[in-house]
């Protein structure tokens, strides 16, 4: 992927830019010029204004992936939810710092800035939104399938540098 | 508008063709189409070929040009058009020669689907797979077309209470049939203890709930019904052609456990044809993933929504159910060589319609329905066929 196609998306990416219909009053995340939902759908253009998500939401869905797409072979088995957040807007990611078996439906999560996936050792770096749980998970002292570490400890980390 | 009649049928085997390409696979599938409709070149309007990711799989565009020339007809100069929508760009292309015919534009037309998977290495294959899912804002953030689908399912168990098992059932329906049909890639059978053992793929999707990479072709010879029986002893009519769109990323569904955009293409279907779900005998439907056809059944009217589950293990959908469902072995068992899928649902529901079905053959077939879906249901294509005697 060329350097430009992924650093176009930075606004949405790193900061959950939005936008929001000024006619009808509905939330979109990623951004839309025409409003899919308003009844005056032509009248929407124009009319759609940004929108800053809080990235505060809960798990509508989930599944563990084992299969990984392309650039997160290093993350398997990791968590991936379908979000629906407060102001609307469902977004894809994934959950990030729990065990797989703490996911469920109705998890509250917060978005966090992440690294998504490496082009290998000298491409493109992708950052983005996860999701990190919100509420308090059950002690797990020694872990489930990831054993004894959490998951996290024993795959590359995906913190952005200090 | 005139009535369109399917004239000849045609395909490949599919699965691993190492030793076949993609060019013989598709040549070999539309001249035994041209040969059964008894049609000659002369007789041919145009080709639409339907084809999701050449250029991904085997470095090649122009395809539809690429295959009429080797089918001899080069030098006639016939129009030649590729027709893409993911995993439905066969029914998409049949949609195209249907217009295209029924419009009165051609009186005969070829409609192929092609597909050569094998060409790259599996994983290459899986996330070719992935790109009929939004790239940008679904496959970027980690998302499969499996982990899609598993999505789906596992808010589908939530909602409906589906279980893991109603599931594994339906992969084990596909290998059973499978194992009757010559052409399919898989023609073992399976047992739900195998399904569930299979490695993950996305929870709680595991690989015996997932269709193969496969390589095929399969071909339909399209005409006026009105000299169909010039062609043809038995012509089967095309009793509707719709095809609806909805959104592309699942986060953006109305319902994530709806595919609307079946319920939007069934629904203008049955009122195109004037018939009713329970008029339907036997059907080709999209089992790329077992929590698809549990989807797709109740989307396209065969099982209140939530039921499917329970009807499938009911043995609803089995060939002595209420409707026979994937005689064939479906995507699972059959194959799944994208652009050839929706096509090859034509030719399985035709030789079924005509009583040639053999091991598989369904009683008293009429009425047919294939529902063909791109991707997650961005595309959804349900076409009818019935016995035109």
């Amino acid at each position: 992927m060329s350097i430009a196609r992924f650093w176009r998306e930075t606004p949405r990416r790193y900061n959950l830019g939005g936008s929001k219909c000024t006619m009808c009053g509905t939330a979109y995340f990623p951004p839309r010029s025409v409003c899919p939902m308003c009844a005056h759908h032509r009248e929407s253009i124009e009319r759609m204004v940004p929108f800053q998500l809080s990235g505060d939401g809960e798990v509508f869905s989930y599944t563990i992936v084992h299969e990984a797409a392309e650039g997160f072979e290093m993350q398997v088995p990791y968590v991936l939810a379908l979000v629906r957040t407060v102001e609307g807007p469902t977004l894809t990611g994934q959950v990030v710092d729990l065990e797989p078996e703490d996911i469920r439906i109705g998890l509250k999560v917060r978005a966090t800035f992440r690294k998504l996936r490496e082009e290998g050792k000298a491409g493109v770096i992708h950052y983005g939104y996860k999701f990190t749980p919100a509420e308090d998970l059950p002690a797990r002292p020694h872990g489930g399938r990831a054993a004894a570490a959490p998951a996290s400890a024993s795959k590359e980390s995906d913190r952005a540098p200090a | 508008m005139r009535d369109v009649a399917v004239l000849g049928v045609g395909m490949t085997k599919f699965g691993e063709l190492w030793d076949r390409s993609f060019r013989e696979i598709g040549i070999e599938a539309g001249l035994q189409a041209m040969v059964e409709a008894k049609l000659s070149s002369g007789d041919l309007g145009g080709l639409f070929l339907g084809n999701m990711a050449s250029g991904s799989l085997i470095d090649q565009e122009q395809i539809a040009p690429l295959i009429l020339d080797y089918a001899g007809l080069g030098a006639r100069h016939l129009p030649a058009v590729r027709v893409e929508g993911g995993g439905a760009s066969g029914s998409l292309a049949l949609h195209q020669g249907y217009l295209a015919v029924a419009s009165g534009l051609y009186d005969f037309v070829v409609v192929g689907g092609a597909e050569k998977l094998t060409d790259v290495p599996d994983v290459t294959g899986n996330q070719i797979t992935s790109s009929a899912a939004d790239h940008e804002w679904e496959v970027v953030f980690g998302a499969t077309l499996p982990a899609l689908w598993a999505l789906i399912a596992r808010r589908h168990m939530h909602q409906y209470g589906t279980t893991r098992e109603q599931l594994a059932r339906v992969a084990v329906h596909a290998h059973e049939m499978g194992s009757k049909n010559p052409n399919a890639h898989y023609r073992n059978k399976i047992t739900i203890e195998q399904v569930l053992g299979a490695g993950e793929v996305a929870e709680p999707l595991g690989m015996f709930d997932c269709a193969p990479l496969s390589d095929g072709a399969a071909a339909v010879v399209l005409g006026p019904l009105e000299t169909a029986r010039k062609y043809t002893d038995q012509p089967i009519r095309i009793a509707a052609s719709q095809v609806a769109c909805d959104t592309m990323a699942v986060q953006h569904r109305r319902d994530v456990t709806t595919l609307d955009s079946t319920v939007v293409a069934a629904r203008r279907a049955f009122e195109q044809a004037h018939r009713a779900p329970a008029d339907v005998r036997v059907a080709e439907i999209h089992d790329a993933y077992t929590i698809s056809a549990l989807v797709s059944l109740e989307d396209l009217g065969f099982s209140e929504k939530g039921h499917a589950g329970p009807d499938f293990e009911a043995g609803r959908f089995g060939a002595k159910g209420d409707v026979a469902v994937n005689m064939s072995g479906g995507l699972k068992a059959q194959g799944a060589p994208f652009g050839a899928v929706g096509v090859a649902q034509v030719v399985e529901l035709v030789r079924q319609l005509r009583g040639q079905a053999k091991d598989r053959q369904v009683a008293d077939a009429r009425l047919a329905l294939a529902q063909d879906v791109g991707g997650t249901g961005a595309t959804s294509v349900v076409t009818l066929l019935e016995r035109a005697d």
